[in-house]
């Protein structure tokens, strides 16, 4: 069984947090991502959105997930969150007691209990808030879905989340259409917040917002973050924003994890042609340094019948011919860096700072 | 400067803060406004749907007091006035005014044999409101004898066949067109609400079954709604009416009437619910609700259903103007209601025969009505599919 509420209330988690984040070495796993696949079929195609990615993320840290569209990052946050089934692998989330759930094998009544501490931000604020309700019914949803709480407290815990994400509680009784991008964002992450979730996965949570709310939006989730002792897997396609908030980034390719490693190696000594490529493209504020931007040419192969060998090896620049007929698994280059490239030990590649 | 100036700004603006004020407070009633007020407001702001529903709203207003209304009964028929022309109305008998009033109609013969009606101006015979007349119930529930209007027949000689108003002639049994159409309508304005009452709650259960279910049961659902829809409507008509038993009450029979109407319409509804249904299904409010642990069923209630809803309401209007059309065609065939009940249809079917047109060309006004309401629920239904999603 999960922890029922109010067993921790959110001072008490605020206390237990160790003040000491990003210096610890040794951290508590409380997410283990395992060998997760996920095949979307129809009659004449099978896509593989997700293929065997695997990796564990400790307690309050931020894992960002990168890669161009198409390549498996959203499906692999709802399988997450158990909003789609696996097809393959497992999602094991470690609960506050310290016992392990593999998520896609529990029954309906234990899944109820653990649905709350995990949780999901929408990339789009607009389709992600019912219009035909207000913002305090859709904040107080997800408690009036869990708990049979008394009104004033259904009340209260709405209007703390509401502050929380600097949302004036006068605005509660109002539409999502009186809401700009920004504040809507703001709603959709209170609405998460209620339940005191440990993990949320954050689904390009900024993509759909102007670059000037994005700070803001990221500087809020940055900040709950810290208050609230919450785990991040942080979806993005913006490596600059995944540099800013997140502790390790995993690279995705095709439905595969390409590369996975703390944000600063990744950022400094990608390992990886695919990474490399990506992180060229992230412009530079600075109109003096020249940018060599490396050209991905070609599309994104087709998921439905991706190429033999390493997947990126159609567009890939240093391509051999093992390359193209001998599959590639993930491995621990160095300590905690883990790349899937047959030449990831000879191959010197570009970083940025 | 600046200090004074903000100072100077305060001070002035005594009224001006009472306008922000009141403009602030008429923007937090937009922000605070739900989906059905929006669509209210955008609604309002179509004139012709506007004008349509207050047509609407005459017409089964008509409807609803048409025993008070009509002057005269379904059955009131009169020898003199058999296919009499609209009665006319006169103000002033002698030159001098006298306020509304008719001259009884006595028939002659032109030269060419044929019956003409001239008015006898010896006796005016005053139009009164509330006058007693034929008994009627309102609601089918309140007996009456009164009136809305009629002749004062007080001075009528004796013997005589009383004098009559016909606002709009008479048919061939000198019946009151006027009256029967204000009752006819009871059956053509209410055949439509009912059937699309019985094939909305038909489209949201099967269309509900086949959106949600997927896979076989939305396929065996979807091939039965194209075999039905893909069925010429008139023979279908005829062998269902085929099937209502001689003889059987008017009640019966307008029930009848309706299911048949109703068992032809959903089927177009049914896909109207089952299309919203999917792509409500796939918004991301609906994930994030369940992921937030919300149970299907609560989540059909409260964000699929007010979602299709308001599309729901635009393709119900405008799908009563098909069964208007339909019940009168069913009834001009002789397929729908039949005689002694009557509808509007029932009532074109005089105009079957030319000479009728011809001669008697008031015989024609039920098709106006016909035509009024068609136009004004479609008027209506344009305007509320304009307001029907108020978010984009």
């Amino acid at each position: 069984m999960g922890t029922l509420w109010p067993a921790i209330s959110v001072t008490q988690r605020l206390h237990s947090k160790n003040p000491y984040k990003g210096e610890v070495v040794m951290s508590e796993t409380i997410l283990k991502v395992q060998g997760v696949s996920k095949v979307f079929s129809s009659k004449k195609v099978n896509i593989r959105a997700v293929n065997n990615v695997s990796f564990n993320v400790s307690k309050g840290e931020t894992i960002a997930i990168v890669g161009e569209s198409g390549c498996g990052k959203t499906t692999l946050g709802h399988c997450i969150v158990r909003a789609t089934d696996v097809t393959a692998g497992s999602v094991i989330y470690v609960g506050e007691n310290g016992r392990e759930y593999d998520l896609h094998k529990l029954d309906k009544r234990t899944m109820r209990s653990i649905r709350k501490d995990l949780q999901m931000i929408f990339q789009d604020p607009y389709s992600s808030l019912d219009p035909r309700m207000t913002v305090f019914d859709i904040i107080s949803e997800p408690l009036r879905a869990n708990y049979r709480l008394p009104k004033k407290e259904v009340e209260e815990r709405v209007k703390d989340a509401a502050a929380r994400v600097g949302l004036n509680p006068s605005y509660l009784k109002r539409y999502p259409h009186a809401f700009s991008g920004g504040q809507r964002q703001r709603i959709g992450i209170a609405r998460t917040l209620v339940l005191y979730p440990r993990i949320i996965v954050c689904d390009e949570p900024v993509s759909a917002l102007d670059v000037s709310v994005q700070a803001q939006v990221v500087n809020l989730l940055k900040d709950l973050q810290k208050e609230l002792d919450l785990t991040y897997i942080f979806i993005s396609h913006d490596l600059s924003v995944v540099e800013y908030i997140s502790d390790k980034v995993g690279v995705m390719y095709l439905g595969k994890m390409v590369e996975f490693a703390p944000t600063g190696e990744l950022f400094k000594s990608p390992r990886h042609p695919y990474t490399e490529a990506l992180l060229s493209a992230v412009p530079i504020a600075d109109p003096t340094v020249a940018g060599d931007r490396i050209p991905l040419e070609g599309e994104i192969p087709d998921p439905s019948n991706p190429p033999a060998g390493c997947y990126f090896h159609t567009r890939c620049r240093y391509c051999t011919d093992k390359c193209r007929t001998e599959e590639v698994e993930l491995q621990e280059a160095s300590p905690g860096h883990f790349v899937a490239c047959h030449r990831a030990e000879e191959l010197k590649l570009k970083g940025i700072g | 400067m600046m200090g004074l100036a903000k100072h100077g700004d305060l001070n002035l603006t005594a009224r001006e803060l009472k306008r922000l004020e009141k403009e602030r407070l008429k923007q937090e009633k937009y922000f605070t406004a739900s989906q059905w007020r929006l669509m209210w407001r955008k609604l309002l702001r179509h004139r012709l749907a506007v004008i349509s529903f207050v047509l609407i709203a005459l017409l089964y207003t008509g409807a609803l007091f048409a025993g008070f209304i009509a002057p005269y009964g379904l059955e009131d028929y009169s020898g003199t006035y058999s296919n009499a022309p609209p009665s006319k109305i006169h103000f002033f008998h002698e030159g001098e005014f006298v306020g509304p009033f008719v001259y009884p109609y006595e028939i002659a013969y032109n030269e060419f044999w044929e019956k003409v009606f001239v008015e006898n101006t010896a006796q005016p015979y005053p139009i009164k409101l509330f006058v007693k007349g034929s008994p009627y119930k309102l609601f089918g529930v309140f007996k009456s004898d009164v009136h809305l209007f009629g002749v004062d027949n007080a001075n009528l000689p004796p013997g005589k066949d009383e004098v009559r108003v016909m606002l709009f002639g008479a048919d061939q049994l000198g019946r009151d067109l006027f009256s029967r159409i204000l009752i006819g309508s009871q059956v053509s304005l209410t055949v439509p609400l009912l059937g699309t009452f019985i094939s909305f709650v038909l489209a949201v259960v099967i269309g509900g079954v086949s959106g949600y279910f997927g896979g076989l049961i939305d396929t065996v659902i979807q091939r039965i709604i194209e075999m039905i829809s893909s069925f010429p409507t008139l023979p279908l008509w005829m062998a269902l009416s085929a099937a209502i038993p001689p003889g059987i009450t008017v009640t019966r029979v307008y029930i009848l009437i309706t299911i048949i109407m109703s068992l032809i319409s959903w089927p177009g509804l049914a896909r109207t619910v089952r299309s919203r249904f999917l792509s409500l299904r796939e918004e991301d409010f609906v994930l994030a609700a369940r992921i937030a642990g919300v149970s299907n069923f609560k989540i059909i209630i409260k964000h699929l259903v007010p979602g299709f809803m308001s599309y729901l309401i635009v393709d119900l209007t405008l799908g009563i103007p098909g069964m208007i059309l339909g019940e009168t065609s069913m009834s001009f065939l002789g397929l729908g209601m039949r005689p002694p009940a009557t509808s509007w249809g029932v009532l074109l079917q005089e105009c079957q025969s030319v000479h009728n047109i011809a001669n008697h060309p008031w015989k024609l006004i039920p098709v106006l009505f016909v035509g009024t309401a068609v136009l004004a629920f479609n008027f209506l239904g344009d305007g509320l599919r304009d307001a029907a999603d108020p978010y984009k």
